[in-house]
């Protein structure tokens, strides 16, 4: 029989730790559903996700409760809409992006991805069509994530993208300006972006997928934390050890529930994403990680080290427990996601400056982050395009989920409930990249993207 | 299949005989159990075979969880591969 020791373990994780499975995502290509109709290819998208994921939520309600496990998120996410809108109008992709809200709505899944576009090099008419409604599509619609690639190591940074991205995310603030600029917690720019990714807002089923596939998002920062804080004073080595026997054991629960939940859909396994993401909830962040590592503060100097050796010890971890690791894969430091986050924040020791730092040793940018709604879209351009070439320039993914929130202020804080949690407003510095942002074209891949 | 139920909290009158009367309800056969008390604090560990479970097992799992929750214990059944799978390779 079991160790009554390890048993008791698993249920501390689950009941005291906030140990979950974050996310089943559910890949559905729209490839087959390409009509020159607009009603058409809608009506298809309609009928194939409903279909398709008809059982997804009972499915993952049954194996909740078969495996005492809290499955947070059941979503959904597309081949990206540009590539099958096609010669659709702006209106056209509006719509598109409406039918993926009643699709959501008739399957009640939390979330669906996949109103993206990928144009790292250049941009089809498909895709500025669809870039230029982004803000409605997100504002008139509650499910649909959007994300939207701009570079890429290997073909460089489309600074004309970016530029049209910095308008996007301004305008999608001032649509939803009466519910906090929520569209902006929505869309997602990103350097490299992962084809198999199952967490929002960058989810979309990419190119190279099956037909249909399930992938699953893990997390546990509060498993990980306690772990840490049991450990006491030993040395790093040792830290490191903890970190990734823990990751392990979180990762084959992750990797449990994605081979019963395609067994039972009969849908095929694509890949576990390693990543520790956290939520507003007491006990489930990753800033408790670092500070329980030895920092007195998320921010202070010394959180990139702690925070490049967690994320490492985590896939190292976390490999060992899954056939097939992809997606993101690493610690997420979403700003309001994150108690310790947003406590570092409020008392001034989390800038904009560091977070940006920690993005080039973990697995996203800068995620969740509110700065004052008059921030000039020059400046939101460049921030992105600083993130972005981290990303192109070692290799990795970066993204950035700004939300100049409508009217507010440096003191001010924005509250978007749930899952998204509280951002306080971040100073961001004053001075304009205008005319740099203003000569568009690309930059240029970097030599070390030559690797043939 | 089997399953796993624990038990957890302060030590209570009969609480075996009641998780075991709604087992031979379930007809979930009994393999082993296994229990533990440390100072007031209880641990009780059962192993089930549900083959023949005459209830779908989210009825019999929420049986045990109500059971739990009226008698101030956490009380969980869940199917015994999550244990396997965290702490075995």
């Amino acid at each position: 029989m079991l160790n009554t020791q390890d048993i008791l373990e698993t249920i501390q994780m689950i009941r005291e730790e906030n140990l979950d499975i974050r996310t089943i995502t559910l890949g559905i290509s729209l490839f087959d559903c390409v009509s020159d109709d607009v009603g058409r290819l809608c009506d298809r998208i309609y009928d194939k996700i409903t279909k398709t994921a008809e059982r997804l939520v009972p499915v993952g309600q049954e194996i909740e409760k078969d495996y005492g496990i809290p499955i947070v998120n059941k979503r959904v996410s597309v081949t990206p809409v540009s590539l099958i809108g096609g010669s659709a109008s702006p209106d056209g992709y509006v719509q598109i992006a409406k039918t993926l809200q009643r699709a959501a709505d008739a399957v009640g899944i939390n979330f669906i991805g996949g109103f993206s576009a990928l144009v790292q090099k250049g941009m089809t008419k498909g895709a500025e069509n669809l870039i230029s409604v982004i803000p409605e599509a997100l504002a008139e619609t509650r499910l649909v994530c959007s994300s939207v690639n701009v570079a890429s190591t290997k073909a460089g940074i489309n600074m004309d993208a970016i530029r049209k991205m910095g308008a996007a995310i301004k305008r999608a603030a001032y649509l939803t300006r009466e519910e906090n600029s929520i569209a902006c917690a929505k869309l997602v720019v990103f350097a490299n972006v992962p084809e198999d990714n199952p967490f929002m807002a960058g989810a979309f089923h990419g190119m190279g997928e099956p037909e249909t596939v399930i992938n699953v998002g893990v997390s546990g920062p509060g498993v990980v934390s306690s772990a840490i804080a049991r450990a006491g004073d030993c040395d790093l080595s040792a830290l490191s050890e903890l970190i990734k026997r823990t990751a392990f054991k979180i990762t084959r629960v992750g990797q449990l529930v994605a081979s019963e939940a395609s067994r039972r859909l009969g849908i095929p396994f694509g890949i576990i994403d390693l990543s520790l993401a956290p939520t507003p909830a007491i006990g489930d962040s990753v800033a408790h990680i670092l500070e329980n590592m030895g920092l007195e503060s998320c921010g202070a100097h010394g959180t990139t080290a702690a925070l490049a050796m967690l994320n490492d010890a985590v896939k190292k971890g976390g490999v060992m427990a899954s056939g097939h690791v992809g997606g993101l894969s690493g610690a997420f430091i979403p700003v309001s996601e994150d108690a310790g986050m947003i406590a570092a924040t409020e008392r001034g020791a989390l800038s904009i400056e560091k977070l940006e730092a920690m993005t080039a040793v973990c697995s996203v940018g800068l995620d969740m982050i509110a700065v004052p709604g008059d921030t000039s879209e020059e400046v939101l351009c460049g921030v992105i395009a600083d993130e972005i070439s981290i990303g192109v320039a070692n290799t990795k993914t970066t993204a950035v989920r700004l939300i100049p929130a409508y009217g507010k202020q440096i003191g001010d804080s924005v509250d978007f409930g749930g899952l998204l949690g509280t951002a306080p407003i971040m100073p961001l510095r004053p001075y304009s990249p205008a005319r740099f942002i203003g000569r568009g074209g690309r930059i240029p891949a970097p030599i070390h993207s030559l690797k043939n | 299949m089997k399953a796993v139920i624990t038990v957890t909290g302060r030590d209570t009158v009969g609480i075996i005989a009641e998780v075991s009367t709604l087992c031979a309800r379930a007809d979930a056969n009994i393999l082993e159990i296994t229990q533990s008390v440390l100072s007031e604090y209880f641990a009780m560990i059962m192993l089930v075979d549900i083959d023949r479970l005459n209830m779908p097992f989210s009825d019999f799992s929420d049986a045990m969880a109500a059971l739990g929750k009226s008698r101030a214990l956490d009380i969980r059944a869940v199917h015994e591969e999550i244990y396997e799978a965290m702490h075995r390779i």
